[in-house]
């Protein structure tokens, strides 16, 4: 008696929740009328602004498009995405977008879905050992460079800087350190006189810059790998930010546009995240009516400087 | 003994009795030798870490893993975990910023609506423990994923400005006094007098030290976990608030991973897993291993891959300077 209580009150707590959330995300997901083409959508985390843009430029392109889409969130989980995946080949979905968690570790999911004839796209990172129909991304190495030579231009050719990495061992870390150092090595004038990792958060690249200014105080630039720590710096610095030392961010996120509309980001390399998502949804679309992908597709990287900054999504 | 009488060859009375003194004080705090070792060393390698600012640098740092850790303190003593502060405090945040400012609510009634969430959150932890009879580590487990989520949907997945009302939280004082160190040192007082000088922290030493016997001493074992759960998740509230009043904004994405950091700060200050030890003091001294360590790397430079490297090292060398001492001492 007492079991089949509590287990009732189980069955019906359970019942509630996923049909609450299945509410909310009933919303998200644009039914399908053309064709009834169902794609799926594997995020490597929500947990990120950057992937919430992607995410939103992904479903009003399906919406537009009148096809079905589903977002499922992989948490920064590879092993997850995996299981994500499978589960849309058994959904029967026409094509699949991956935005891989981890390049090296995506490879089984492709091939789940290349066995069930899918075909996949896959966003703003790439798969190792694994063939895609597609990949579509922004070049991170052409983003470092250009980060290098704008803050080389606000610096005037010479000054000490320091630089805020990503977290260490990730592919847009590497790759923008690597265009950056790159870039930079044509200035002679400019010294980088420490590297440190904040990886890509807010409050560890205000805590980094505050301990940097304790052992650098005379440094004149800051290149942060991604906005959220040139944010976290900007704050450390104060009234020197944009003015006596110049910041140079990464990824043009929402926070990072208005930070250099107001004058304290001197510059950020923007991606073009919902442009990405758009981008893919339509490759997808193409993909399942039979249509021939190109390999390869590189969103382009936009310097995003106060004189242009209106361009860009600040909502 | 044997030391005993070696110390009473080795000078006068006085001193004898000073160094007596400082040797059972450094006994009792193991990992404040830890902290004196790590200044030192800091001290000789970076001629910037020992300045005034620098260490103020290191009080605000250590400030929100110390609160947070304030709060495991009680968890830990009672022989339990608690895996979802650093999500509650996530979670607190997004709703103190949310209230503010989509719903338009007065700042000191946000930051009541945001306590009162931290607080709830630690309810149902301990009711999930409680009456649930759920282990602590599953109950705040499942806390962790749910505050989490909630900070997203809530926030739709984007960092919320914080209004400058409530950002000077983050501030300093007059150039010399940082608000999160003066709300870092309260809670800790807080957190002292809770465990020393109420019925409460008595309970929660005897829940720790063995539940059944407290059960039969009379001590309502239930009201007492629910209270130790709702202090942490209180204190993971003001954890919330103060990191996000530093950024100015509240982001879903914050504090993850931190409630390791907590746990790691009040087991460096002495703290024993299975319940029944851990004062306010040993988990201060924690958290400012941890925040004076990431800063002393931060100071020389250290690579990146080396740094992580560097971290659990002194981990475990702090935790174990402290059980060799016990041993000695005991």
């Amino acid at each position: 008696m007492h079991f089949t209580k509590s287990a009732a009150i189980l069955a019906v707590g359970t019942a509630l929740t996923v049909g609450l959330a299945g509410c909310n995300s009933g919303s998200s997901s644009a039914s399908g009328s053309s064709g009834d083409i169902k794609i799926g959508l594997s995020v490597s985390t929500l947990n990120n602004p950057y992937f919430v843009q992607f995410r939103n430029g992904a479903q009003a392109e399906a919406k537009k498009e009148g096809v079905s889409l589903t977002v499922t969130d992989a948490s920064n989980d590879s092993s997850q995405q995996v299981n994500q995946v499978q589960n849309f080949t058994s959904q029967a979905m026409k094509a699949i977008i991956l935005n891989p968690v981890d390049s090296d570790a995506a490879a089984p999911a492709v091939t789940a879905a290349s066995r069930a004839n899918i075909p996949v796209i896959a966003a703003d990172r790439g798969v190792n050992k694994a063939t895609v129909d597609e990949t579509i991304a922004s070049d991170n190495v052409t983003g470092g460079k250009l980060a290098a030579q704008e803050l080389a231009k606000e610096l005037g050719g010479k000054g000490t800087i320091v630089v805020l990495q990503g977290t260490a061992g990730t592919s847009a870390a590497n790759d923008r350190g690597k265009g950056f150092t790159e870039g930079i090595a044509a200035y002679p004038n400019i010294k980088v006189v420490a590297q440190q990792p904040a990886d890509f958060d807010r409050t560890k690249g205000l805590d980094v810059m505050t301990n940097l200014l304790q052992s650098h105080p005379g440094i004149t630039g800051v290149f942060a790998e991604n906005d959220e720590m040139a944010l976290g710096a900007i704050k450390a610095l104060g009234a020197k930010a944009g003015t006596t030392i110049k910041i140079v961010g990464f990824d043009g996120e929402v926070d990072g546009i208005k930070a250099v509309q107001a004058g304290t980001l001197n510059a950020t390399v923007a991606q073009q995240p919902a442009l990405l998502g758009q981008l893919a949804v339509q490759a997808a679309v193409k993909a399942a009516k039979g249509t021939k992908l190109a390999a390869t597709v590189s969103v382009p990287v936009k310097l995003a400087t106060k004189d242009n900054a209106s361009q860009f999504a600040t909502s | 003994m044997s030391a005993d009488t070696l110390q009473k060859q080795a000078g006068p009375s006085e001193r004898n009795g000073a160094v007596r003194a400082a040797s059972r004080f450094f006994a009792e705090n193991g990992a404040l030798g830890g902290l004196v070792i790590l200044v030192v060393a800091l001290s000789l390698m970076s001629g910037s870490f020992l300045t005034v600012t620098n260490l103020l640098n290191v009080g605000v740092q250590a400030a929100v893993t110390a609160i947070l850790a304030f709060g495991v303190t009680f968890v830990i003593t009672t022989a339990g975990i608690d895996l979802s502060v650093g999500a509650v405090a996530a979670l607190s945040a997004v709703v103190c910023a949310w209230s503010a400012t989509s719903e338009g609510l007065p700042w000191p009634l946000a930051l009541v609506v945001a306590l009162g969430v931290g607080i709830l959150c630690g309810l149902v932890n301990g009711a999930l423990i409680t009456y649930g009879k759920l282990p602590p580590f599953i109950a705040t487990l499942a806390m962790q994923g749910v505050a989490r989520g909630l900070a997203l949907v809530i926030s739709q997945g984007s960092p919320i400005a914080l209004p400058n009302s409530i950002s000077h939280l983050g501030d300093t004082i007059s150039s010399y006094l940082p608000v999160p160190v003066i709300v870092m040192v309260a809670m800790g007082l807080v957190t002292a007098f809770v465990l020393a000088r109420t019925y409460s922290g008595r309970a929660m030493y005897a829940i720790g030290g063995n539940e059944e016997a407290a059960r039969l001493s009379g001590i309502k074992v239930t009201r007492q976990k629910l209270i130790t759960y709702a202090l942490a998740g209180g204190f993971a509230a003001v954890a919330g608030i103060v990191l996000a009043s530093r950024l100015a904004s509240a982001t879903p994405e914050a504090a993850s991973g931190y409630e390791l950091d907590a746990i790691a700060a009040v087991v460096i200050g002495g703290a024993s897993l299975s319940g029944g030890k851990g004062t306010a003091f040993g988990t201060f001294v924690g958290a400012l291993i941890l925040a004076m360590l990431r800063n002393g790397l931060n100071l020389l430079s250290v690579s990146s891959f080396w740094q992580q490297v560097v971290i659990g090292v002194v981990i475990a060398l702090a935790v174990l300077l402290d059980t060799l001492r016990r041993r000695s001492t005991n």
